[in-house]
């Protein structure tokens, strides 16, 4: 039901857009927020094959263009969210404490309502990665919302790959169980952070090795080339420059513990993920050349994040940290606009630095933004449209558009409801049907059970008659 | 608690900084009978108009009078023209004082062991020095209500205002209702229904409707048996019958089953709702329907019933694939619609602090913005039977907030906090982790 759910909304979003790939489209009557170049007030957007061809108070378009009057709304560059989970059928392989092997662009799921939702909430971009079990996870997979194509059509061309670290409580965990249900879990190793420091020097010692073996065969040409290692390989990749190297962590001591790190080996740390306490060792951070990407507000929740503050992107912003924010969450990434309109209360952000930490500052991060994270010409024609200023909390998204498609439409969403109450409805009823068909054998083969705790060995009628709805 | 947390904490954690919170509540609390007239401000009533270019008259923790010409011998006066007064925010579901970092056991005592828990109350362990205090009251709420959670009766939760030295200074009302959590045919085994989930695998019992069947109408019939208990344990004692010994648990219940106290009942689906109301009924008790998701589809019951609701986080999920995407957000607006009472909460304690913004998504999607900053200040005040919070008119508590635009905006700064009367400091231990590393060369 749901996969045929997903593709009737893909049918109905695909008629949506009607504009053919070839046909310009022109949005007219904007409030334009460029982010890279300021606002336009009442300007226009001309898209031609997916790309943003021309911005200003007016644009030359041609006369087949298709027309779009916003209508006084604002338009903004698609929201990039740096770090997500969505769309993954596996976040974590915790079983082992290096699994830079495991792909996550091998597990998207394109179906998942989830993306769908974020559309909504103005998403276009976000980078799928390994969660954050053991001290290296996985590769991660950039992906475009593109909404009813296949997980291939979803990935970001030509995405410089990444590889997810974790430091603390996280990769802590399966090294000391506490709680329900977790006693009877074998250990792992680490189970502190001197532990996560030791299992990411090794796995890097090794990788460097079998880069030397890999660079003296290529040299030599050795009649028998070094055994291929999935495991190491990123890791080399990492040590050549060719993947970029995310690291989640909380606490300022082990944020810098890995600046350090990276240094003995000589590769740079991407960004930090969460980075909560980052604001403590902004200088090094910037030193470094590593950005953050960070919540607006959270903290508190587990004894890492009690340190956090919300003027975390501030202090390392003025440090000259590059800066954004992601959501790790389904939830807090259909509004990330309002997390950035945080920024300008904590910290006084101005609107287009808050509106580059969700834009142009992840699209510099993930190493895209010659393609994406601003209103330029030459750029992928991924925009938001917003009902009102997209910093205001009383702004919602009405059209999204990635490579000058609409992919999401609040008003083709709102008449579609009815037929797909309908369809719901009409699935229900055959299952209803095909129910009373059924033979009642299958009822009377469940066992009976127990009597209730109560002592009574049967309930009164009333109270059956409560529960049947 | 906070202390201990910070000494396992050691080096990671501010010792001083609620401490200097404190010292800074103190401060102020030294001129608490001094009159104090805010000056000049735009008064947002939220009960009648808003007033352009009107002063504040504070006096014994009231708020005395509104004018334009107010004057006051031996009164402090604070200039806030251009900025906006508006009744402190009203939290109507949080976890606060009872929880400091929620990941850790030891600093969480929302719940305890056993199913019926009616004696257990917020207010005797709610922690006046938790960190989140000055945090959350730094974005304008200034009123909260600090909730237990676990078994079936969870217990009583409070209503406490969030400045003071002890308890006492902050408790709006000790007991504002009983807390239970309506059993239900839904099993949650998110958030919070993992170790219902363990405990049932634990028995051997694999789940399935038949199971959640039978074990909702185990707890109803105990639910049922307890308010029955406490009815004639009431009666008895009121009778002076004098072979009736004191039962806490039973004496708990009586401003339930009389009818003085609404439960405040946690359900969820559309089911849950019905069948709590149901209950509700025919057990003659009040009731206050907390962090119904379905309540839109029952929304006609609701009104019919009289029967006010406090929403949960309107930034939220659709609980079920194929809602539509903004179900949450548009939920509030399709209630005021159908005359449902309703107040918006963030439950919790870590996003306490964002509940204007809950309010706010529900304007976006609908929620004329006067009710949305009702569902923040005059309802919840009213669905808990608060008369004397939620709007600013002559004889209310003096809770309010100064700031420089619109509450529910995240832009929006909150300048000045006054809670009973008196001035609070709006820093916090965020403001001076801030002040502390920005500092840094």
């Amino acid at each position: 039901m749901r996969a045929k759910l997903a593709i009737a909304l893909v049918l109905l979003v695909g008629t949506v857009s009607g504009a053919s790939a070839a046909q310009p489209i022109l949005i007219k009557n904007a409030n334009i927020l460029t982010v890279s170049h300021g606002r336009i007030e009442n300007g226009a957007i001309l898209i031609r094959d997916g790309k943003i061809a021309a911005v200003g108070l007016t644009v030359d378009a041609p006369s087949d263009a298709q027309v779009i009057d916003a209508g006084g709304q604002w338009v903004m560059p698609g929201i990039i969210d740096p770090h997500s989970h969505i769309n993954a059928d596996a976040t974590n392989e915790g079983a082992i404490s290096v699994s830079s092997m495991t792909r996550t662009c091998e597990v998207i799921n394109p179906e998942s309502i989830a993306l769908y939702r974020e559309l909504a909430g103005g998403v276009t971009t976000a980078d799928i990665i390994h969660g954050s079990a053991n001290p290296i996870g996985g590769q991660d997979c950039v992906l475009k919302f593109r909404w009813g194509k296949t997980a291939k059509e979803l990935m970001f061309e030509g995405a410089k790959p990444g590889l997810k670290f974790a430091l603390g409580e996280n990769p802590k965990r399966a090294g000391t169980p506490s709680g329900y249900g977790q006693t009877t879990t074998p250990l792992r190793y680490p189970g502190s952070r001197m532990g996560v420091e030791d299992v990411i020097r090794q796995a890097f010692t090794e990788a460097r090795q079998y880069q030397k073996d890999w660079d003296e065969y290529k040299r030599k040409g050795a009649a028998v080339a070094p055994r291929r290692d999935v495991k190491l390989e990123p890791l080399a990749e990492v040590l050549r420059g060719e993947r970029y190297a995310y690291v989640h962590g909380y606490r300022a001591d082990e944020l810098l513990m890995t600046l350090k790190l990276a240094d003995e080996f000589g590769f740079k740390i991407r960004f930090f993920i969460h980075g909560l306490e980052a604001y403590k060792i902004a200088n090094e951070i910037a030193a470094h050349g590593a950005g953050v990407s960070t919540f607006s507000d959270w903290w508190g929740y587990k004894v890492e994040a009690w340190d956090a503050i919300p003027y975390n992107a501030a202090i390392l912003a003025k440090k000259g940290v590059l800066v954004s924010l992601n959501s790790d969450d389904a939830e807090l990434a259909r509004h990330l606009n309002q997390e950035a309109a945080k920024l300008l209360k904590y910290g006084n952000f101005t609107d287009d630095e808050a509106l580059a930490t969700i834009t142009l500052n992840p699209a510099k991060q993930l190493g895209i933004d010659q393609r994406v994270g601003s209103i330029e010409v030459g750029k992928d024609a991924d925009l938001a449209i917003f009902d009102q200023h997209p910093l205001s909390n009383y702004a919602k998204v009405s059209k999204v558009f990635i490579d000058g498609q609409v992919y999401f439409d609040r008003e083709q969403d709102l008449k579609q409801r009815e037929a797909k109450a309908k369809e719901i409805q009409e699935l229900k009823d055959k299952e209803r049907k095909a129910a009373e068909r059924r033979p009642p054998a299958a009822e009377k083969a469940a066992p009976q059970t127990t009597t209730p705790p109560t002592g009574r060995k049967k309930r009164p009628p009333e109270s059956t008659e409560e529960v049947i709805r | 608690m906070t202390r201990r947390i910070c000494l396992l904490l050691s080096a990671f954690c501010l010792l001083p900084s609620a401490f200097a919170a404190e010292k800074a509540v103190a401060k102020k609390q030294v001129a608490t009978d001094q009159p104090l007239i805010l000056r000049g401000a735009t008064v947002h009533t939220v009960s009648g108009k808003d007033l352009p270019n009107t002063s504040v008259l504070i006096k014994n923790g009231k708020i005395e009078a509104l004018g334009q010409t107010l004057r006051v011998a031996g009164a402090r006066e604070i200039d806030v023209r251009g900025l906006h007064v508006y009744p402190g925010l009203i939290n109507a579901a949080t976890t606060i004082g009872l929880t400091e970092i929620s990941a850790v056991r030891e600093t969480s005592d929302t719940s305890d062991l056993g199913d019926y828990n009616p004696q257990l109350r917020a207010y005797s362990v709610i922690n006046p020095a938790s960190e989140h205090i000055p945090v959350v009251r730094a974005n304008g709420i200034t009123t909260v209500l600090s909730s237990p959670s676990g078994g079936v009766i969870s217990g009583q939760a409070a209503l406490i205002n969030l400045a003071g030295w002890t308890i006492d200074e902050m408790a709006v009302r000790k007991s504002v209702g009983m807390v239970i959590r309506f059993p239900s045919m839904t099993q949650r085994f998110g958030r919070g229904g993992g170790i219902e989930l363990l405990m049932m695998m634990q028995e051997g019992r694999t789940g399935g409707f038949s199971e959640a069947q039978r074990t909702y109408a185990r707890r109803v019939a105990e639910l049922r048996e307890w308010l029955d208990k406490a009815r004639h344990y009431a009666q008895a004692r009121a009778a002076e019958t004098p072979d009736v010994k004191r039962d806490l648990k039973l004496e708990a219940l009586v401003p339930l089953v009389k009818g003085e106290q609404p439960a405040l009942m946690t359900v969820s689906t559309a089911r849950d709702i019905r069948n709590a109301v149901e209950f509700a009924d025919k057990e003659k008790i009040k009731v206050v329907l907390i962090d119904p998701d379905d309540a839109w589809k029952e929304a006609e019951l609701l009104k019919k019933k009289d029967i006010p609701v406090i929403l949960g986080p309107t930034l939220s999920l659709p609980r079920n694939e194929d809602d539509p995407y903004d179900l949450p957000y548009s939920q509030p607006a399709m209630l005021y619609k159908a005359g449902v009472k309703f107040a918006i909460s963030t439950g919790g304690v870590q996003f306490a602090r964002n509940l204007p913004y809950q309010a706010a998504q529900a304007a976006a999607f609908g929620l004329p913005k006067d009710e949305a900053l009702k569902a923040v200040t005059l309802y919840p005040a009213q669905i808990f039977g608060v008369k004397e919070l939620g709007s600013i008119e002559p004889g209310k508590t003096a809770n309010l907030i100064v700031t420089d635009g619109d509450p529910l905006e995240s832009r929006t700064q909150v300048k000045r906090l006054i809670i009973n009367g008196r001035e609070v400091s709006t820093d916090n231990k965020h403001k001076q982790l801030y002040e502390k590393y920005i500092a840094r060369p």
